[in-house]
């Protein structure tokens, strides 16, 4: 045991050598990394999908070679060359609605079941860091997650096609130029952002708190408040508004683009609207709701003791 | 500087009272004990200093707010609250990256020596460890964390003898060097009595006892009386009596050792004996109270 005055000398020493204070970006850094390592589903679940759909891809390629090629007859019209494009990165997008969704639904719920709230609390972090961490998940890292995934998917399947256009003597460059890689690229991230991440906010928002406010049955405690919302408003007014409007934010029908008929990030008509979207009252109110939970959310975490 | 000062400190759960007024101050370098049944507010107490509850009343942890800085205090002040709060589903190598990722004062190489004292390995998942190898493990980090106030809320809780004995003594030789201020509460109180330089008791929400280690070994005198010097013995107005097999065990507070030696033969109380007997007059007066 050293004497108080080893002590001091040494503590004022450790002192020189590490900063007393990190920078909040380092903690909340950290703190992403940390949710990733609890939920794996995060990526795991979107290369599964990407893995499955590559594989019916190159199924439906293959078997095509038999038909003389007929899928990837690139004379036929650029929607239907590009539809399993759209299909495939659909249902990426899909899947990260369910993972968002599932993920928000746990968030703040899963550190006070295993009471390792304890343990996070006992760390220099605060609330705030690890509560926009979490949110971060569906409205960042998931998002460009989504985007990597479709992209680096995409790639192989229009690699894949011209392998085999290549090989059945049809001309690749068609198929090239009737599916702009770079530009279908580049719709999917603003697609991607707009519909899939702003837009349903609130939403996923709303699923945070909840989580860190039920005890248990975090979805029941989620979902009821909006039936008996809607439910109300059918009987009074015979309306389906409340639930058209949380069934659109979910599904990402976000005003994002000129036309809802073409908002597929492949389809040569698709054009953006990233005007109308900024400017629209949709985006703004919702993002002020979800601050709302958010701030509603970093309260309740200050004092929530494990369950 | 007061390491912590509380004054007024109360909270209630519902109609349920868990502090009642608690005022408190413990100086920098000094291991405090606090002993008490359950439900007596210990780790309410301790919770409204980590800031993980609210409270009223006035309450500075090393000059903060807890309840409104619980982040920067946690710079300076570590806890291990209950047993086996790790994530299960983390490895240790991850923990040992996210506390050295977040905490400025994390010496990751102490935090690995210790934990190769042991038979925990990086790879390994929270999980798969024991419960002792994962109070083991909380330890390796709260120690290698440069911190001036240590809480420790029942850390021993549910471990086999070995794992306590263990986890005291690597507390007093690695980690207590005078400048730090540890505080502590547990059931087995002989396990941490000869570690304690503070001693205190609550007792439903209140602080019933308090004193010194030096002072309770002076003041507090145990004497095993023979049946036949009993009346003399209860003469000087034992704080506490007791029947034990062959004659009764009376406690005196503040009397002459020399002269009680005459009466039988002479001890320090454990600070078992020493709350039962604090206890037992609480009851006594608040029974005398009521009628």
């Amino acid at each position: 045991m050293s004497t108080p005055s080893n002590a001091i000398s040494e503590s004022v020493q450790a002192q020189s050598v590490a900063p007393a204070v990190f920078p909040a970006t380092r903690a909340f850094y950290w703190s992403v990394r940390r949710e990733l390592w609890e939920n794996r589903s995060i990526y795991i679940a979107p290369l599964a999908v990407a893995a499955v759909a590559l594989f019916a891809f190159s199924m439906s390629a293959i078997a095509g070679i038999w038909e003389k090629a007929l899928r990837l007859d690139v004379t036929h019209a650029s929607d239907v060359v590009t539809q399993p494009y759209d299909m495939a990165a659909g249902l990426l997008m899909l899947t990260g609605i369910i993972v968002s969704v599932f993920y928000c639904l746990d968030a703040l719920h899963s550190e006070r079941r295993d009471r390792s709230i304890l343990f996070w609390k006992s760390l220099p972090v605060s609330d705030v860091t690890t509560v926009l961490a979490k949110v971060s998940i569906p409205l960042v890292v998931l998002p460009l997650l989504l985007y990597a995934i479709i992209v680096a998917m995409q790639g192989i399947m229009l690699l894949l096609s011209s392998f085999i256009l290549w090989g059945t003597g049809q001309s690749v460059a068609e198929l090239w130029a009737k599916l702009s890689f770079f530009r279908m690229s580049m719709l999917t991230i603003y697609h991607i952002f707009t519909a899939h991440a702003l837009w349903p906010l609130p939403i996923y928002c709303w699923l945070l708190l909840v989580s860190g406010w039920a005890r248990r049955a975090t979805f029941l405690w989620a979902v009821l408040p909006l039936v008996a919302i809607g439910g109300v408003e059918l009987i009074v007014f015979r309306t389906w508004h409340f639930a058209g409007l949380v069934g659109s934010r979910l599904i990402g029908a976000a005003p994002a683009f000129d036309s809802p008929d073409n908002m597929f990030p492949s389809g040569p008509m698709t054009h953006i609207a990233a005007g109308t979207f900024l400017g629209s009252a949709g985006l703004w109110g919702g993002l002020v709701v979800s601050a709302v939970f958010l701030v509603a959310a970093v309260r309740l975490r200050r004092y929530q003791a494990p369950i | 500087m007061a390491c912590i000062e509380a004054r007024g400190l109360r909270k209630s759960f519902g109609s349920t009272i868990a502090l009642d007024g608690v005022d408190l101050r413990v100086e920098e370098g000094r291991i405090l004990g606090i002993i008490g049944p359950n439900g007596a507010g210990k780790t309410t107490a301790l919770n409204a200093m980590l800031g993980l509850t609210a409270y009223q009343g006035e309450l500075r942890v090393l000059g903060r707010d807890p309840g409104s800085e619980r982040d920067q205090l946690m710079r300076d002040v570590c806890f291990i609250s209950d047993v086996a709060v790790l994530p299960r589903w983390a490895r240790v190598s991850q923990l040992l990256d996210y506390v050295a990722g977040v905490h400025p004062r994390f010496d990751r190489a102490k935090a690995e020596a210790f934990l190769g004292k042991t038979s925990i390995r990086l790879r390994s998942k929270v999980r798969e460890l024991s419960k002792g190898m994962v109070t083991q493990l909380h330890l390796a980090l709260v120690m290698a964390i440069d911190a001036r106030l240590l809480v420790l809320d029942e850390p021993t809780l549910g471990l086999d003898i070995l794992f306590r004995k263990q986890f005291y003594d690597s507390l007093l030789n690695d980690y207590f060097d005078r400048s730090r201020t540890i505080v502590v509460t547990t059931h087995q109180v002989e396990e941490i009595e000869h570690v304690l330089t503070d001693l205190m008791f609550m007792n439903r929400g209140r602080i019933v006892f308090q004193s010194r280690m030096d002072d309770f070994e002076s003041r507090y005198v145990e004497v095993m009386v023979h049946p036949e010097k009993a009346a003399a013995a209860r003469a000087l107005k034992p704080v506490h009596e007791r029947q034990v097999f062959g004659g009764s065990i009376l406690l005196f507070d503040g009397v002459d050792r020399e002269q009680l030696a005459a009466l039988g033969e002479v001890r320090t109380p454990s600070i078992a004996d020493l709350f039962v007997a604090v206890l037992g007059q609480q009851s006594e007066q608040a029974q005398g109270a009521s009628r």
